[in-house]
């Protein structure tokens, strides 16, 4: 077996920030006591991914996937914990360490603004120290992969966000990193070039054996890209397994379709209606009553077509989070209680 | 195949071809915004110039020098000034706060090569741009003000030396500066109260020997006066061999004491970097 290419044991980042209430007196205030306070971003997460994997990293805004991310790179330092990397320690930022991975964060530009992106491909070359041969053909494969064409001789400010986010991407993989954290890669793309770019990646990976740890708000990047999903909330790891593993521990309802050889009639007694398209009716049952559902429709209606389907994946991860914010609502509760109870 | 751990030439040829690219595309960039830099140079000449009109005034006044510094000669400094002047221009300390929030300097961390690197390419890249629109100006100054400029080949080729002296100085100096932003972003009194002593004590404002006795004394121990005074002395002084090589002597200590500096600031500092901005 291996090692893992990405392994991270008990990982925290505690971020002080600075508090101020508004107005004038609170300004006066500060500028005798200045008060602080300590947001645990990451609060202890553990996770192994082996190389070539392709995991999905998923989670609300300021769950703390991009500061887990960003200690996985290198940028920040870890409060405490354990992370290598290839075997190495991000926060070290050894350039053997950071010549093996990259990093593509969302609508950052890290080319040349003024210049065509052949210049910067130059310039990449140069801090990677490539040979000029295995530069040239890496980057004319990536340019034809991602149908670039004459986009990579216009100056890189004349470029749309998406054309721009296909040249940021070659750029960023034209070292050939082996580890890939890609933060929201697709991030305000139509949906072409969101399929253009998860295409690119799932493409990468397959050539190269990388291992690629993915953020995104986009379900259909995970969907497409990866087998495996991570799900953090409040600094701390949910959910880890398969992806279809999610909807079946988390997801107790199925949506069964219907459509029936007479037209519709009202099915409100076999499980809550949610949609009724033309002759199409959508059921949510529990998971467990499924199958009893099913044969009863089969049995006491003329059916011409059914379906039955897990829920959305955003339904899913929306349920996830759900049932943490409320789980994490009673733990308050109870908690208040017994302070009370104490004192 | 993925990247291997170990590149695949060597330090010198590596750190040679990064700044030599990187100045070729500080060049290409430079070039795309030539008039803005042309304004920006011609408004950078108003400051030597009013310094130039006020002392070769004075000097008239005053039967014909100050200090035993001439009109002539008190021209051939200013116009030397200029170009030195835009050879000191550097990556200001006050871009270090953009830097942060924006997230850029996220991207320069992921490379395998330290930051400073990229700034040194890139202005050092800029001079070579700012050398050939200067090249105009100094002939209309020159025809304006009649320098009296006389160098010898050795003046030539040790100001050739300390004008780039003088930017690595600034640079390492300026970047060490600049770091004070990981720790605090209410920077700009810090940064006004060095660039003040520059001012004073470097000749930039007025050449060293006109200063009293002990500012004279107290620049020989700062680095400013490498970075102004000594360049533009180089090539107008006439100073003796030994003087000159003196200076490079001192540039060449301050660059050295710098660069330990922006290696250990600079370790303590990046612990601080939040990646606020991406």
């Amino acid at each position: 077996m291996p090692d893992p290419a990405i392994h991270v044991r008990d990982l925290r980042k505690t971020f002080r920030v600075p508090v101020r209430e508004a107005g004038l007196r609170a300004a006066l205030k500060s500028l005798v006591r200045r008060e602080s306070r300590d947001v645990q971003a990451v609060d202890g997460v553990g996770f192994d991914i082996e190389p070539g994997e392709v995991v999905g990293f998923l989670g609300p805004n300021g769950a703390g996937k991009t500061t887990t991310l960003k200690m996985l790179s290198g940028l920040l330092y870890p409060t405490s914990g354990e992370a290598l990397v290839l075997g190495s320690v991000p926060s070290r930022r050894e350039p053997a360490f950071l010549r093996q991975i990259t990093m593509v964060m969302g609508n950052r530009n890290q080319l040349q603004w003024d210049l065509p992106a052949l210049d910067s491909f130059d310039l990449i070359r140069a801090i990677y120290r490539l040979p000029p041969d295995q530069f040239r053909q890496t980057r004319d494969e990536f340019i034809e992969l991602l149908e670039l064409g004459d986009l990579v001789n216009k100056p890189v400010r004349n470029l749309s966000l998406g054309e721009r986010m296909k040249v940021e991407t070659v750029g960023a993989l034209l070292h050939r990193p082996q580890v890939l954290f890609l933060d929201e890669p697709t991030i305000g793309l139509d949906v072409t070039m969101q399929k253009r770019i998860r295409s690119f990646v799932a493409e990468y990976n397959r050539r190269l054996g990388a291992t690629v740890l993915l953020t995104s708000h986009y379900m259909a990047d995970v969907q497409a890209l990866c087998k495996r999903v991570i799900v953090i909330h409040h600094g701390r790891i949910l959910f880890d397994g398969a992806l279809t593993e999610l909807a079946s521990r988390f997801n107790a309802t199925k949506t069964i379709g219907v459509v029936l050889k007479d037209g519709t009639v009202d099915l409100s007694a076999y499980g809550e209606v949610m949609s009724t398209d033309d002759d199409r009716v959508t059921l949510r049952v529990s998971r467990a009553d499924a199958p009893e559902v099913t044969t009863r429709l089969l049995r006491d209606l003329p059916v011409a077509d059914l379906t039955i389907e897990d829920p959305p994946i955003e339904d899913v991860i929306e349920h996830v989070f759900a049932g943490a914010a409320e789980d994490q609502r009673v733990e308050a509760e109870a908690a208040a209680a017994a302070a009370g109870a104490s004192s | 195949m993925t990247a291997p751990a170990r590149p695949a030439v060597g330090p010198v040829r590596g750190y040679l071809d990064y700044y030599l690219t990187s100045m070729r595309i500080a060049i290409a960039t430079q070039f795309q915004y030539r008039v803005a830099n042309y304004f920006y140079m011609i408004g950078m000449v108003a400051e030597p110039v009013i310094y130039l009109v006020v002392w070769s005034t004075i000097a008239r006044q005053q039967g014909g020098e100050v200090g035993g510094i001439t009109p002539g000669q008190f021209a051939a400094y200013y116009i030397v000034w200029t170009l030195v002047r835009n050879m000191n221009i550097i990556f200001t300390p006050y871009g270090w706060e953009e830097r942060i929030r924006t997230g850029e300097l996220s991207g320069m961390l992921l490379r395998p090569v330290h930051p400073i690197h990229a700034d040194l390419g890139f202005f050092a890249g800029w001079k070579f741009v700012v050398i050939v629109l200067w090249l105009p100006i100094a002939v209309v100054l020159s025809a304006l003000f009649q320098p009296d400029l006389q160098p010898r080949p050795i003046d030539v080729v040790v100001f050739a030396f300390a004008i780039w002296g003088a930017y690595l100085i600034r640079s390492v100096n300026y970047w060490i500066l600049g770091m004070v932003t990981f720790w605090t972003t209410r920077v700009g009194p810090i940064f006004q109260l060095v660039f003040t002593a520059e001012l004073l004590l470097s000749g930039r404002l007025v050449p060293l020997s006109l200063m009293p006795d002990w500012a004279q004394r107290l620049a020989d121990v700062l680095p400013f006066k490498w970075t102004f005074g000594f360049p533009i002395e180089a090539l107008v002084g006439r100073l003796p061999a030994p003087e000159l090589l003196g200076g490079l002597a001192m540039q060449a200590l301050w660059i050295a004491i710098g660069a330990i500096g922006v290696r250990v600031v600079w370790r303590f500092a990046v612990r601080h970097y939040g990646a606020v901005g991406g």
